[in-house]
């Protein structure tokens, strides 16, 4: 303790104490709040600037309270458990770095918007699935299955690679406002989803999965207010995917 | 290996597209967008266009009056243009705040009561605006003659 303490070395990152304001919530309740009711608490970690989140709620949950629930698998950016409200964006706890976040200042963690919530960080994902479920996210074809694989140019594969990258990590769908407001809306994560196929040059289901983003909830929703693109982890730019659904709607071009 | 020879036979069928909102009216949302889009541009243009003729040309806004107003009034073209302005922006305006009613009032009957109040508003006002366009009359035989437009001489 003593010797890195006089003698930093180089580039050491400097542990610094930041404060996480949690919004909480426990299906049975605590002793000042009902059960299912949300509560700030604030909680005050020991962390390097370049620890992320994630590594902060690990300390919380480690070390000072093993209630707090939050859901995360991979930790590394791919499996999409640990999408949060951070600081009133949608991001991966596990992408986040707090120097990223102003330290200064307390972090504040809710669970992501629009999705009901179970205790504390986890919410009931299962009306996202379903809306993903609802336009049919696998390959569809006609007629007798080829013999070996199913060709396609860099060119045709290039078309749809934006919306390969999605994780269902569900951090568009519960950053946009009409996902919030109007529970019957499919979101953008499930329009990227249906992108991912219409696109595909080897699938045959694109109007069968048209016909039900032609709905009055499917993608004339969208207000291109663009949160789902900033909030994508992975970078994908999901209006432009919802833009380029509705043309083909409108055109039939694809 | 008899694969290739075997017939392809499909799985299950994969249950029908079913319509979310449990109405059967395909494309009417995407005519909605369609016409926003149209709707939206043709309106910068005709409102700008009447802003600029009416408050900066000429003696800008001290020029409008009875008089001025009867005086556009006279011209087919202006009866158009404002006939256009009038229901576009309505029925524009009115499906924008169609499909904020949609997001915002879950209560069916809530949904219900605020639709027709809107359809009234938007159907009431075209039919008012347009009424007042067409059956204009910019020379009333007892008005004081220094308010109206200067054909109205002509005509008595």
């Amino acid at each position: 303790m003593t010797a890195t303490a006089e003698s930093p070395a180089v580039g050491e990152v400097k542990a610094m104490t930041v404060t996480l304001r949690i919004l909480r919530s426990k299906p049975e309740g605590t002793d000042e709040h009902k059960p299912g009711e949300q509560y700030w608490q604030e909680f005050q970690v020991e962390a390097h600037a370049t620890d992320r989140v994630l590594d902060a709620l690990h300390k919380i949950k480690w070390e000072q309270d093993g209630s707090l629930a939050f859901r995360r698998s991979c930790a590394h950016g791919v499996c999409g458990s640990d999408a949060m409200r951070i600081n009133a964006r949608n991001r991966l706890a596990c992408k986040t770095l707090l120097k990223d976040l102003n330290p200064a200042k307390p972090i504040i963690v809710e669970p992501i918007k629009g999705l009901p919530v179970e205790k504390d960080l986890i919410v009931d994902m299962e009306p996202f699935f379903a809306s993903y479920r609802e336009i049919m996210p696998f390959l569809m074809t006609t007629g007798n299955a080829p013999a070996r694989e199913r060709l396609q140019s860099s060119e045709q594969r290039d078309r749809f690679d934006d919306t390969t990258k999605c994780i269902l990590c569900a951090a568009c769908t519960t950053s946009c406002p009409v996902f919030w407001t109007d529970g019957q809306y499919f979101g953008p994560q499930a329009i990227v989803g249906a992108h991912r196929f219409i696109f595909d040059s080897r699938d045959e289901g694109q109007w069968d999965r048209l016909e039900i983003l032609n709905d009055k909830a499917g993608v004339w929703k969208c207000r291109t207010a663009f949160n789902c693109t900033e909030a994508c982890p992975r970078g994908i730019e999901v209006t432009k995917a919802i833009s380029e659904v509705k043309h083909a709607l409108t055109t039939g071009e694809f | 290996m008899t694969a290739s020879s075997a017939p392809f036979t499909p799985g299950p069928k994969i249950k029908e597209p079913r319509i979310r909102s449990g109405r059967l009216r395909p494309g009417a949302e995407q005519w909605s967008w369609r016409f926003m889009r149209i709707s939206g541009p043709l309106l910068v243009v005709l409102i700008l266009t009447h802003l600029f003729i009416n408050l900066l040309t000429g003696d800008g806004v001290n020029q409008i009056d009875f008089a001025f107003v009867a005086g556009k009034w006279a011209s087919p073209l202006w009866q158009v243009w404002d006939i256009l302005m009038l229901v576009l922006a309505m029925l524009h305006g009115g499906n924008g705040m169609r499909l904020l009613i949609n997001d915002y009032a879950h209560h069916a009957t809530l949904r219900k009561v605020l639709h027709s109040a809107l359809g009234v508003a938007v159907i009431g006002i075209i039919v008012l605006g347009a009424l007042v366009i067409f059956t204009f009359d910019p020379c009333p035989l007892d008005a004081d003659p220094s308010l109206l437009p200067s054909f109205c001489e002509d005509v008595r």
